[in-house]
């Protein structure tokens, strides 16, 4: 008999989008933050493979550097460029053409805003902007409303994940809607990633033992007083709740089960 | 064709007199040659091998973005 007992181990567990494998299933904005150097502690903090970018107008009256470029590089994190602040297909379609030409990335997050005040998508905008998109050979990640139907188009249409909010972006109130977001779980054959509302780790946690994929956040780590200690415990939420999603939770029930064996207490039976 | 002359374009929403004939001079002129940016003329995307000979013509609309922070929403926030 041999004493090398084999190891037990959870098998390794992978996020895919498009060509793209991820063992991080944390996403994380950079906006916000009030230093560079911050930005890039949070993010190594968070452990997070892929970062999203924002894409906007050179401006020509003020000097800088790319710093955020070249952090993300020395990073080696995967840009995933985003149509953010864009109301229209059109310019969505636009900005993700400028984003391609510029890194060189197939990878776009299309967001259409149809509402200033709960920045909520405009449905018929992302599912234009991303039927031209996915004809043009991106691997397209939309932000869209908790609505399974509409995740379903969004998924016909060859989107590569669909990324519902749980909450209104920067709003922190955690998944206000988790029966829908796990009817998308259950119905969706690509990757669903939660995009906005997360506010603190039980949040994330949460939203992961529901059976989501993955979590792209910003505001709930930049907008942190600690955000590097915010970007650690994401971390930890997010494979917790990834964890325990796949172990599968134990039923709930109504009234108490003794874990320790019930033979042999001292003073029992004669 | 008027070597000397300055030519009349829109850069991001911007009337400005350049003395740039292409696409990379003009990046060049306005201190971006070094930064990873993307263009569009008159709505059309320059390829970056293209800069250097795509013309400018008076009254081309240009823009010049590059990426900034931000996670979603209004985003731009550096």
């Amino acid at each position: 008999m041999s004493d090398t007992q084999p190891e037990i181990q959870p098998p390794d567990d992978e996020l895919t989008l498009g060509d793209h494998r991820f063992h991080s299933r944390l996403v994380t904005g950079t906006g916000k933050y009030t230093s560079p150097e911050i930005a890039a502690a949070a993010l190594a903090a968070s452990g997070c493979e892929m970062v999203t970018v924002a894409v906007r107008r050179v401006d020509l009256s003020a000097r800088g550097a790319g710093s955020l470029f070249a952090m993300l590089s020395e990073g080696g994190y995967t840009i995933l460029p985003n149509t953010a602040g864009c109301y229209d297909a059109e310019s969505a379609v636009r900005t993700a053409r400028l984003a391609r030409e510029m890194l060189s990335t197939d990878l776009v997050k299309v967001e259409v805003i149809g509402d200033e005040k709960t920045l909520y998508p405009d449905v018929p905008g992302t599912l234009e902007a991303c039927a031209t998109l996915v004809k043009e050979g991106f691997t397209v990640l939309p932000y869209i409303t908790d609505d399974p139907v509409t995740c379903r188009r969004l998924e016909d249409l060859g989107c590569a994940a669909v990324m519902p909010l749980a909450a209104p972006i920067g709003s922190g109130l955690g998944v206000c809607n988790p029966y829908s977001i796990e009817l998308i779980v259950q119905q969706s054959s690509v990757p669903v990633i939660v995009d906005a509302g997360v506010g603190t780790a039980s949040d994330a946690t949460a939203a992961m033992e529901l059976g989501v994929d993955g979590l792209l956040m910003n505001t709930a780590i930049a907008g942190a007083p600690d955000p590097v200690r915010m970007a650690r415990a994401m971390r930890a939420a997010t494979e917790a709740g990834r964890d325990a999603y796949l172990a599968g939770r134990i039923p709930k029930k109504l009234y108490a089960t003794a874990s320790s064996p019930l033979e042999g207490v001292l003073g029992a039976g004669s | 064709m008027y070597a000397a002359g300055l030519m009349n374009v829109v850069v991001n929403g911007e009337a400005r007199e350049v003395s740039a004939r292409t696409v990379r001079e003009l990046l060049e002129e306005l201190g971006l040659g070094d930064r990873l940016v993307a263009v569009e003329r008159n709505q059309e995307i320059v390829p970056r091998a293209a800069h250097g000979e795509t013309a400018l013509t008076e009254g081309d609309a240009l823009e010049v973005v590059h990426f900034v922070g931000g996670g979603r929403g209004q985003g731009g926030s550096r």
